[in-house]
């Protein structure tokens, strides 16, 4: 886990501290807490930045923990804007930032139906 | 408080809505000192239940003067859009690329461009519109579904942002001096004679010599204290509200559109219930199942809100303008299409409440014609 | 329970039914399937976690022993609830996102990838609590969480701050958090505590409730002696409290005793107070009342937690905040008043078996005006200055509602169609209750008056393709 992470497991409020997976982050491979939810997991391992806001482009991380907030929107599986406060953590994962808009026409994987984006998406942090 | 508001105006406009906004803006710009009365938070409005949509296509069959009355619309309204930004600098993203309205079947298809050439007959060819299949419509909307069989197409559509409308008409209002008086309903309206002229007091505080009844549903009962027949009803839409996604969609369509922020929407629905503006699972299941057979890609959107507005309807579904016959000076101006209508309601019905001449395409929107017992329209819809 | 295996017209999967459902596995909802099993009622309970505690007694299925120690006895008391719950005979079902409650009492959610829905006699809403907003500047950095989001990632993962953090507010959670994390050997930089003397002199009004409830009282000392044993840096009566950083949160500033003060911390912790969750209760267009005392609105019901739409009850701190131990009981109470009208038991025996959960509930409830005024979270916390965002999800400010109101918006829903404050995904989650009070006070009229924002489906978020498979 990196030194400058916000938070980690504590073997002192019985995490199981070795207990690790490895997940895709952003096309990297990611060491993360085993057992929780993908949020807790990827704040332990030192992510700080889940989220770009689609209205002004401002980083965003999560807040509330508890699925009332959709700050920890992050794309998971291919799939875009999930709650990963809510998401159980699983090895192998592939998990994004979710970094603008999602793209309906690129997720639909059709090249013959790709457009020119008339509305950039928002520049991350 | 009881005296009579010392204020004086020169029109009573009952209804904040886009009608009632649209007519004190244009009143205002005429020059007029304008009383804009409005209901509070939790009323019905139907203005806050709008799709956006400024369409033109498959309106009026059987009633060409409302064909032409919509046009006529469509075509002022980028004067509107621009008056509004001088005004107020809320651009209300007017965008008027040409609309689809699709079809999943041939006997849909036979149906649609049978309705849309009555429409160009009866205006003698003043009426663009194409029928394209499949293939044509690919071209301009890369997403469409299978099931689409084709669409009408007229360059004469568009839409704009329905919150940002009323918002900016708001704002505007306000600029020119209308007393916008909020959180006021209006059931007492009482006439006098004053010197050969009518002079008009709202719940015995607001006087002027012209009252506008723009207050939707409202306006069935206030009509008949003032010699107006406005016998409207209502009639729900449902519509889903899907997140922000990159853009997908260029154009508006009939049932789907994509708003200048990203989001989705989907409708509608046109149901009796009366007052009841809720949503049912129902109804917004079979939009959703419409919206994936449209458009596939959108199996994935996810739903942020749902609602269901009240459309204040008519018998047969046309506007109603009048004043009144009995008491000159009162007015009623109630449609379903506010945002369509809204260039036309603040740059021709204004002006004609402000003493202009009534224009032509509106002399067949009387409320009086429900009183024809032989008034057999076909219905709008 | 039936499970009639014949499809609901125009639907292709089948019609489940129930006695009584229950929304949410926290206390409440706990106590109230516990009760109604007892009596010969067939339970549903859906709750969105894995397993059953909500969020009090969140991870207590899985809670090793050092957990149990550092997070303290009241968290552990809740063991043997749910240990009872397991053991009724309830159907509980995990992982399921209850997007919509008819007041026809269909209840239709999200489970496992499919769409759901289940038809019940009578419904309980026991959704619980969440964290009152805190719209101060600085609160939408990445690096701020609420005390709440730390106990879940404590309780639930046993995951801690790395580096001293601070804490700041008001409210027992917010204390109680810090004496967990020290118990758990985690560094506290400060606890910043906006409690002031004029909050010390309107809650001894109060004294004789405090007084009656010393068991919650004793608690709440007992920790802050804790607290100061452990010489956390502790600065009282703060305020202009912000969060400092550009892109995130690098520490916390405020006033304190009459100097600006500046902590250094790349984790804030806010909390201040916790407010009922009442998204269902509002969709369902039951009737509410501003709770001045409580600063939130709470559904309105009879003595049983029925709401004004028939055969729908509230329990636990959805209805109310009143803590764990009142919300099993009127968990209980509503459980009771269900099973008597589904017929299985008389109003008289009803009226019995609720008389000493009555007695007991008082008991629990001195504590609260005591607790409620000690704690009142400060105005500037609530109603914050034209800069600060309001709508997370929007980023709408204070300034542009007020704004909105000055264009003649006189409540939230038409705020809300000016600027699309609460439009976003969280549906007001986050800044219904600071849109009221803005408004509110920006007309000089009554919470009461102004209302709150409509809510509507989907509570949760569904998919197009799923509602279309409703269809």
């Amino acid at each position: 886990m990196p030194t400058d992470s916000l938070f980690q497991p504590l073997a002192q409020a019985g995490a199981h501290t070795a207990k690790t997976v490895t997940v895709t982050f952003n096309g990297e491979p990611l060491q993360v807490p085993a057992g929780s939810s993908v949020a807790a997991a990827l704040l332990a391992a030192g992510v700080k930045r889940f989220r770009n806001s689609p209205v002004s482009g401002v980083a965003r991380a999560p807040y509330c923990m508890m699925g009332v907030c959709f700050e920890c929107l992050l794309e998971i599986d291919g799939e875009p804007n999930r709650q990963s406060c809510l998401v159980a953590l699983e090895a192998g994962m592939s998990i994004r930032t979710q970094d603008g808009m999602r793209d309906l026409l690129a997720e639909s994987h059709d090249p013959a139906t790709a457009l020119t984006q008339t509305m950039e998406a928002p520049h991350g942090v | 408080m009881n005296n009579i508001n010392s204020n004086t105006s020169d029109v009573i406009v009952i209804g904040g809505g886009l009608v009632g906004s649209a007519v004190s803006y244009g009143l205002a710009r005429q020059g007029a000192r304008v009383t804009l009365l409005d209901e509070g938070d939790q009323a019905f409005r139907a203005s806050r239940g709008n799709f956006g949509l400024v369409w033109v296509q498959g309106k009026g069959y059987g009633m060409t003067s409302y064909a032409r009355w919509t046009r006529l619309s469509a075509g002022l309204w980028p004067q509107l859009a621009q008056a509004l930004l001088d005004d107020t600098g809320v651009d209300v993203h007017l965008q008027q690329p040409g609309g689809f309205c699709f079809t999943f079947s041939d006997e849909e298809m036979e149906e649609r461009r049978h309705r849309m050439q009555s429409i160009q007959d009866e205006l003698g060819g003043d009426y663009p519109f194409e029928m394209l299949d499949r293939q044509d419509v690919i071209a301009r909307v890369p997403a469409l579904g299978p099931a689409v069989t084709g669409a009408s197409y007229t360059p004469m559509d568009g839409h704009t942002n329905p919150l940002k409308l009323l918002r900016a008409l708001h704002a505007a209002n306000l600029k020119r001096g209308v007393n916008y008086i909020s959180g006021q309903s209006a059931k007492n309206v009482s006439t006098q004679a004053r010197a050969g002229a009518s002079l008009f007091t709202v719940e015995g505080r607001w006087q002027a010599p012209r009252v506008v009844l723009a207050a939707g549903l409202g306006n069935r009962a206030l009509a008949e204290a003032l010699g107006l027949h406005a016998p409207v009803v209502p009639n729900r839409g449902q519509v889903l509200v899907g997140e922000r996604t990159a853009r997908f969609l260029d154009y508006p369509t009939l049932n789907v559109r994509q708003t200048d922020e990203g989001t989705i929407q989907l409708g509608d629905s046109m149901e009796e219930v009366g007052f009841n503006d809720n949503v049912t699972t129902d109804v917004l299941a079979s939009i959703a199942q419409r919206g994936v057979r449209t458009f596939p890609v959108l199996a994935g959107l996810r739903l942020v809100r749902a609602w269901g507005a009240l459309r204040v309807m008519s018998p047969d579904g046309f506007p109603i303008y009048q004043e009144s016959p009995k008491y000159p000076g009162a007015f009623v101006t109630t449609c379903h299409s506010g945002v369509t209508l809204a260039a036309a309601h603040a740059l021709r019905v204004a002006p004609w409440i402000n003493g202009a001449s009534r224009p032509n395409e509106i002399g067949a929107f009387q409320g009086d014609r429900f009183l024809n017992p032989n008034y057999r329209p076909a219905h709008a819809h | 329970m039936a499970f009639d295996t014949s499809p609901q017209a125009g639907t292709s999967h089948p019609v489940d039914t129930a006695d009584i459902a229950i929304i949410g596995a926290g206390p409440a909802g706990m106590a109230a399937a516990i009760v109604a099993r007892r009596h010969g009622a067939s339970v549903v309970l859906l709750d969105e976690q894995a397993a059953a505690g909500g969020q009090i007694y969140r991870g207590i299925t899985t809670a090793p022993a050092e957990r149990l120690d550092v997070l303290g006895a009241d968290y552990g008391a809740g063991a043997s609830l749910v240990a009872a719950f397991a053991a009724c005979g309830a159907r509980h079902i995990t992982g399921a996102a209850v997007w919509q409650v008819t007041a026809e009492r269909q209840v239709h959610y999200l489970n496992e990838g499919g769409v759901r829905s289940l038809r019940a006699d009578r419904v309980l809403l026991c959704t619980g609590a969440m964290e009152r907003p805190f719209p101060i500047p600085g609160w939408t950095l990445p690096g701020v969480l609420t005390a709440g989001a730390a106990q879940i990632l404590l309780k639930g993962s046993g995951v801690a701050p790395t580096r001293p953090v601070v804490l700041a507010g008001c409210g027992p959670l917010l204390y109680l958090l810090g004496w967990q994390y020290v118990r758990a050997g985690v560094p506290i930089a400060a606890i910043v505590d906006t409690t002031d003397g004029a909050d010390y002199r309107r809650a001894i009004r109060h004294a004789g409730g405090a007084l009656a409830g010393w068991r919650y009282l004793k608690k709440g000392l007992s920790l802050m002696a804790a607290l100061k044993q452990a010489k956390v840096p502790f600065y009282k009566g703060a305020t202009e409290l912000h969060v400092l950083g550009k892109e995130q949160a690098t520490g916390l500033g405020f006033v304190s005793g009459g100097t600006l003060r500046m902590v250094d911390s790349p984790l804030v912790l806010l909390h201040q107070g916790v407010v009922p969750n009442t998204q269902f209760s509002w969709s369902l267009r039951a009737k509410h009342q501003w709770d001045e005392a409580q600063l939130c609105w709470s559904p309105v019901t009879d003595a049983w937690g029925e709401l004004d739409v028939p055969g729908i009850f509230v329990a636990g701190d959805s209805g109310g905040i009143g803590g764990a131990r009142v919300a099993a009981l009127q968990g209980e109470l509503a459980g009771l008043a269900a099973v008597t009208q589904n017929g299985k038991l008389t109003a008289a025996i009803r009226n019995n078996l609720a008389a000493p959960l009555r007695a007991e509930m008082r008991e629990h409830l001195f504590i609260r005006p005591f607790l409620d005024a000690l704690y009142r979270p400060k105005k500037a916390n609530r109603i914050p200055a034209d800069d600060t965002v309001v709508c997370r999800c929007e980023e709408v400010t204070a300034g542009d509602i007020r704004g909105y109101v000055g264009l003649g918006c006189s409540g939230p829903n038409q705020a809300k169609s000016f600027g699309r404050c609460g439009m976003g995904p969280c549906q007001g989650r986050q800044c219904g209750l600071t849109v009221t009070e803005l408004i509110a006070d920006k007309r000089g009229v009554s919470p009461e008056e102004i209302g709150y924002f409509r809510i509507r489906p989907p509570i949760k978020p569904i998919t197009l393709g799923e509602l279309a498979r409703e269809a």
